[in-house]
């Protein structure tokens, strides 16, 4: 039963900020239609101002609180920066082709935040592991956790609700979701699409950094790391639904519960078992778990 | 037609790159053929988006062709360039032949990322098996050719490069003749509107497994000269960055013209041993600058620097650029 408890445990932690990152991306599928493969690079990106911010911060030997709030801070700051520099400077001049140029076009965008962040903090790890003791170790259930993992899962859910409540409770999430469903009718209706195209674009990247400034405290960070998270936020939209908030969610516990109960039960299998998933879904229903259906234009 | 190439040029053409080698300094021989290894797997990609699906998986195949043929070398001490070459093929080719009608029912973005996923299942397979070395891989033993072995680096070098040449230059011709066909142009037309092609009596779906099968074949044989090359394998072959690259080169080419393949591959190359000798650590930047730059500016491929003016001649029906055209729906 413990171990039954740990796996599950372990699956919640990966699965919260595996959702703030996939989150981010199905936004950005849903409204601009770009499978963003520089998902990945906004993630890393978070992760390494993250570490520069708590650095800092603790040089100057402020509480580790002052460092996680400074993290969080700059990384919204920055991250909302580069996505409304990006989407206005490049992604706007290739609008209107196919999808597949769109993601060679990320792609290239993955390409150079790859050698930008080993040009600006080097190739050797990184850390940033004050926040890390914040919130000391918690009991639960005769299991020893990192206060920090736990709290994780209670911040994703509630930016998982925000996000929900903003899409379907408010007027500005209304006007996104009508020009995810129809961009021209939006157009026709006074939206100012491209508006919508460069905040949806911005909090997409906004929250791969965050997810990436959360996730920072617990890892070391290291070229690679962008290329790996991609692969999972990607097999998470794919199994919940392009597009989907929902299915983001679903695919998220998915992917994390299937990563923890390998990593206990079958190590060998733990990437393998995420694709299979991903490959099975793709197979039986290829829109996703979560997908809407939408007419054919013949 | 009466302004494309005759076979026999081609040919010639082909004949007159291998001797070429002669007289090439060691460097560019081995980055030759990379190069031609890699126009082989982008050829294949190319074959494949002519149906309007682009592959983000084919390093699943180059990867299936590499271990296929280094599993065979160590097993039964098979060391000959052109047997490696066929096997890595072989291996490809019925993996492709496996998957490839299951996958011709989707199309676009759904397309690409299921090949996407299933290169990746092979590559979490790969690097959790320790019978096959796990991520570190292993190695292989030199190529020889026709029972003979080349001690002298020069010439093994020089071996290895005629043989790529000439697979690759032929594999060239091949699919020359492939898109001139019926067939060819039928798979234009399913890249336009599949559901049109069915009303006519063609099977779509048949039309994109077999294009998916050569693709397959290609990069096998591509993985094959890729092992060759480094005489070592490991899961890096089938991980998605490597099948990003191979997918790069086909954007570079455009689907215009074959030549262009394997000029975008030779281009690449130089600009990667280039920027990796005068600004290490910045090649992935410069790279995607230059992706960037070319699909800003040149849509359809490099191979409309010279193709743009004959076809707008000859024919109305301009082709569309390399993955432009068709949506996500699936």
């Amino acid at each position: 039963m413990n171990f039954f408890l740990t796996i599950v445990l372990d699956g919640l932690i990966q699965a919260s900020w595996l959702f703030i990152v996939a989150l981010g991306m199905t936004l950005v599928f849903g409204v601009l239609k770009i499978l963003n493969i520089a998902h990945g690079s906004f993630y890393a990106l978070g992760a390494y101002i993250a570490a520069s911010a708590v650095t800092m911060v603790a040089a100057r030997g402020f509480h580790p609180g002052v460092g996680f709030a400074a993290m969080l801070i700059s990384v919204a700051l920055i991250a909302s920066a580069v996505g409304l520099l990006l989407e206005r400077g490049l992604l706007k001049m290739f609008y209107g082709r196919d999808e597949v140029v769109l993601l060679l076009v990320t792609y290239a965008v993955f390409l150079i935040f790859e050698d930008a962040t080993k040009l600006i903090w080097g190739v050797n790890p990184i850390y940033a592991t004050q926040p890390y003791e914040l919130f000391g170790n918690l009991e639960f259930a005769g299991l020893y956790y990192v206060g920090y993992d736990l709290v994780l899962i209670p911040i994703s859910a509630l930016i998982g609700l925000a996000i929900w409540f903003g899409l379907n409770r408010t007027v500005i999430g209304k006007i996104v979701l009508a020009v995810m469903h129809n961009e021209e009718m939006s157009v026709s209706m006074g939206v100012r699409v491209n508006r919508v195209y460069a905040i949806a674009f911005a909090f997409g990247v906004l929250l791969a950094a965050l997810a990436g400034a959360l996730t920072a405290p617990k890892i070391s960070m290291q070229p690679g790391l962008s290329s790996d998270v991609i692969i999972l936020s990607f097999a998470i939209v794919v199994i919940g639904g392009l597009g989907s908030v929902e299915g983001a969610a679903v695919g998220a516990l998915l992917v994390g519960l299937a990563r923890a109960a390998s990593v206990h039960l079958m190590p060998q299998a733990e990437l393998f078992m995420i694709y299979l998933i991903m490959a099975a879904v793709l197979m039986f229903r290829p829109e996703g778990l979560f997908k809407r259906e939408t007419a054919r234009r013949i | 037609m009466k302004n494309d190439m005759h076979p026999l040029v081609m040919v010639a053409l082909v004949a007159a790159v291998t001797l070429l080698g002669r007289a090439l300094p060691t460097w560019t021989l081995s980055l030759a053929t990379v190069a031609a290894s890699n126009a082989l797997i982008a050829l294949g990609i190319v074959v494949l988006a002519r149906t309007g699906n682009v592959s983000f998986g084919q390093g699943l195949f180059f990867a299936a062709g590499g271990y296929g043929v280094a599993l065979i070398a160590n097993a039964w001490g098979l060391t000959d360039a052109v047997a490696q070459v066929i096997i890595g093929a072989a291996c490809g080719g019925l993996l492709g032949l496996v998957i490839g009608p299951f996958i011709a029912r989707y199309s676009g973005i759904f397309f690409g990322m299921l090949t996407l996923a299933l290169s990746m299942v092979f590559y979490g397979a790969l690097v959790k098996s320790t019978a096959l070395g796990g991520s570190d891989g292993f190695n292989v033993g030199r190529p020889t050719l026709f029972g003979l072995s080349f001690a002298d680096p020069r010439e093994a070098d020089f071996m290895l490069y005629a043989v790529s040449i000439i697979v690759t230059g032929f594999a060239g011709i091949g699919a020359t003749f492939l898109f001139r066909s019926e067939f060819g142009l039928a798979s234009l037309a399913v890249r336009e509107n599949n559901l049109r092609v069915e009303y006519l009596g063609i099977s779509a779906n048949r039309i994109v497994s077999v294009n998916f099968a050569i693709a397959a074949v290609f990069a096998g044989a591509s993985g094959a000269f890729a092992l060759m090359a480094q005489r070592h394998i490991d899961p890096q072959f089938a991980y998605w960055t490597t099948s990003g690259e191979f997918v790069f080169i086909a954007v570079l080419a455009g689907n215009q013209s074959v030549a262009a393949v394997f000029v975008a591959s030779m281009a690449l190359e130089l600009v990667r041993s280039f920027s990796n000798l005068y600004l290490p650590n910045t090649w992935q930047l410069v790279l995607g600058v230059f992706l960037l730059g070319v699909i800003l500016f040149l849509p359809r491929g490099i191979g409309s620097l010279w193709i743009r003016n004959r076809r707008k001649r000859s024919t109305s029906t301009a082709k569309a650029p390399l993955t432009a055209e068709r949506g996500a729906t699936p």
